[in-house]
């Protein structure tokens, strides 16, 4: 029983041991040459402006949440895709992963209908809430 | 070998009530933000609430007649769940009538506030059919979620806002415990079905299970509000506007009853004595810390919260008891509590808090000289809410059945039954203090008279003292319903 979670614990060792390698090799081998430059924060290539935490408009906040809320509302397609044969089939598919005849189900395509109506539902309330609007 | 899968259709008829609240929600959502709230879109929108509530209670009834009452599989369709649907969807009804008239007095929008009843209502009777330990899991969610925003919901009060982030963190605390519960449960049974659970504990749960049944139980004490798992309620009651707030001693707390009752019944066997030692202390804590914390308190949402987790206490008495009378004694108890703490709610909703948003009792004084009826239905529901015979109505039968069902078991709960009693008879002082403070003290000459009282709200309180005083008197046929919808769902032998 115990045996049976071995490799987990080897992967646990190999990553350990892994990071611990190659911080301390880098810590060990490189050379130290620090200019003002390079003890910026890296900006991308831009040179920094002010300090990062400044106040923000909460507009971004709202945006950002109804931006999650859709997208992983709509991640929740992905693992229906993968199953959508085995959910639009009432019966075991046969040996070449055909529905049998006859055994063709609407439950698939209609769970996403109703999941998909459900979200509109919220675009739209969101929409006409005003929420889209930036000014 | 897989679960078998259960047939789509089955499971869309099994749960056609809770379909129809949702979709109705859903339609109104739609309605309310379709143009600017006027005095008629109100109108609308409670029409519409009350249309989605018809559609649902006919849904239920037909769906009741409808389907085999037994069966296995996640969703039951048992009696014991359409009783605890029509209490849920009156408690709904009843709080949506009481917004109605709030809402534009307190200058909130009732578009959103009724949609997420609604869709709370949804998640209860969900939580109400679940078999399943996930679909517990779901109906909790799905009602604690909406419950979160309705606290909030005057955002504009700073007290409402803290309400809502307090119920918000200790709520989706709670709900951690519960999953880890049910995770434990499921790793040491390898099923979430509850009869399974019960098959699985029968021959002596593991440390895992034990542990898991443990955290189960924590999570529903804190969604029950029972000592000493209770902090939140009296700040998110205080906070939160007084018809959600009613909401929140009623409906919320029905469903979860209903849920643990379930769980109770079905997975945990008689004899299983950490469960139910940890239930026997639960009761006694909250029967006697609710009833003395709530002595002292003047504000009065404040001294409801406190008599609502009083009622937690008692509640769990019949939990204990761990029969099928005893789920018949909590579905009638379910019944008078809600009525007389909406009907309560309803009156402090027509009184009115005073500039600084708090309710103090002071405000009550001399009522009886300037609202005579408001008075006389405050003192029916104290009454109520205290188990006084006769003018208390069902209020007494709802603490008799209890008492009966905790002496009658097989194991007689003789000491919870002398701690509710005494606990009672405590309880009489704050119940009895707020009548004494509405009939005999003057009424302040400063204190001007509270506004007219709503004809939705006026309706509400009409009508919940009626059914309060003539079931009082005749409280065979809800009794006769309540029983055997609980022996019918929970066959003798658990």
């Amino acid at each position: 029983m115990a045996s049976a979670y071995l490799p987990v614990l080897l992967l646990l060792a190999f990553v350990i041991a892994n990071a611990g390698l190659i911080i301390g090799a880098s810590h060990l081998l490189n050379k130290r040459r620090p200019t003002p430059e390079k003890l910026q924060p890296y900006e991308s290539g831009i040179a920094p402006l002010g300090d990062a935490r400044d106040r923000f408009s909460v507009k971004f906040y709202l945006v950002a949440m109804l931006f999650i809320v859709f997208d992983i509302e709509t991640v929740f397609l992905v693992p229906w895709g993968v199953l959508y044969r085995e959910l639009s089939c009432v019966m075991p598919r046969l040996a070449d992963g055909a529905c049998p005849a006859g055994a063709v189900s609407f439950f698939g395509l209609g769970e996403m209908l109703v999941f998909m109506a459900i979200l509109v539902v919220g675009f739209v309330y969101v929409w006409k809430k005003g929420a889209l609007q930036w000014d | 070998m897989t679960a078998p899968v259960a047939d789509p259709a089955f499971l869309t008829r099994a749960l056609l009530p809770d379909l129809v609240v949702s979709g109705g929600a859903m339609l109104l959502l739609l309605y309310g933000v379709w143009g600017p709230e006027t005095e008629g879109r109100r109108r609308g929108l409670l029409l519409g609430a009350l249309v989605t509530i018809a559609a649902a209670t006919c849904a239920t009834a037909f769906t009741a007649a409808t389907l085999p009452r037994t069966g296995v599989g996640p969703l039951a369709t048992d009696a014991f769940r359409w009783m605890a649907d029509v209490v849920i969807l009156l408690g709904t009804l009843l709080t949506l009538m009481v917004m109605r008239d709030h809402a534009p007095r307190a200058r909130w929008a009732l578009a959103e506030p009724a949609v997420l009843v609604l869709l709370a209502a949804g998640g209860m009777m969900l939580l109400a059919a679940a078999r399943d330990l996930i679909l517990v899991f779901l109906g909790i969610e799905l009602m604690s979620v909406a419950s979160y925003v309705l606290a909030g919901i005057d955002r504009r009060n700073p007290r409402s806002a803290e309400a809502a982030l307090k119920y918000f963190l200790l709520g989706a605390f709670s709900t951690g415990f519960l999953l880890y519960g049910i995770a434990l449960l499921y790793g040491a049974t390898g099923t979430t079905d509850l009869a399974r659970i019960g098959q699985a504990l029968a021959a002596g749960p593991s440390v895992m299970a034990t542990a898991g049944l443990g955290l189960l139980l924590v999570g529903f004490a804190f969604k029950v509000a029972a000592v000493p798992f209770h902090l939140w309620t009296p700040d998110v009651y205080d906070g939160a506007p007084t018809p959600v707030s009613g909401f929140f001693a009623t409906a919320v707390k029905a469903a979860t009853f209903t849920a643990l009752v379930r769980v109770t019944l079905v997975a945990v066997s008689p004899t299983l004595v950490p469960w139910n030692e940890a239930v026997w202390w639960l009761a006694a804590l909250t029967m006697i810390a609710g009833n003395a914390f709530a002595i002292r308190q003047r504000n009065l949402k404040r001294m409801l919260a406190y008599s609502s987790i009083a009622h937690a206490g008692f509640l769990l008495v019949a939990v204990a008891t761990h029969t099928p009378a005893g789920a018949a004694a909590i579905q009638f108890y379910l019944l008078a509590y809600a009525l007389a703490t909406i009907g309560a709610f309803a009156v402090l909703s027509a009184v009115g808090e005073a500039a600084d948003g708090i309710l103090h009792a002071r405000r009550l004084e001399g009522l009886w000289q300037v609202r005579p009826g408001l008075a006389m239905a405050m003192a029916v529901f104290m009454l109520a809410l205290l188990g006084f015979p006769l003018a208390g109505g069902i209020g007494f039968f709802a603490k008799w059945y209890v008492l009966q069902a905790a002496l009658q078991a097989p194991v007689p709960q003789t000491a919870l039954s002398i701690i509710l009693v005494v606990a009672t008879v405590v309880s009489a002082t704050f119940y009895l203090y707020v009548v004494m403070v509405m009939f005999m003290r003057p009424r302040p000459a400063d204190a001007e008279a509270p506004a007219p009282t709503p004809a939705m709200t006026r309706l509400v309180i009409a009508t919940a003292v009626v059914v309060i005083l003539v079931f009082g008197v005749y409280p065979t046929p809800l009794v006769r319903v309540a029983r055997a919808s609980a022996a019918s769902s929970f066959p003798a032998g658990r």
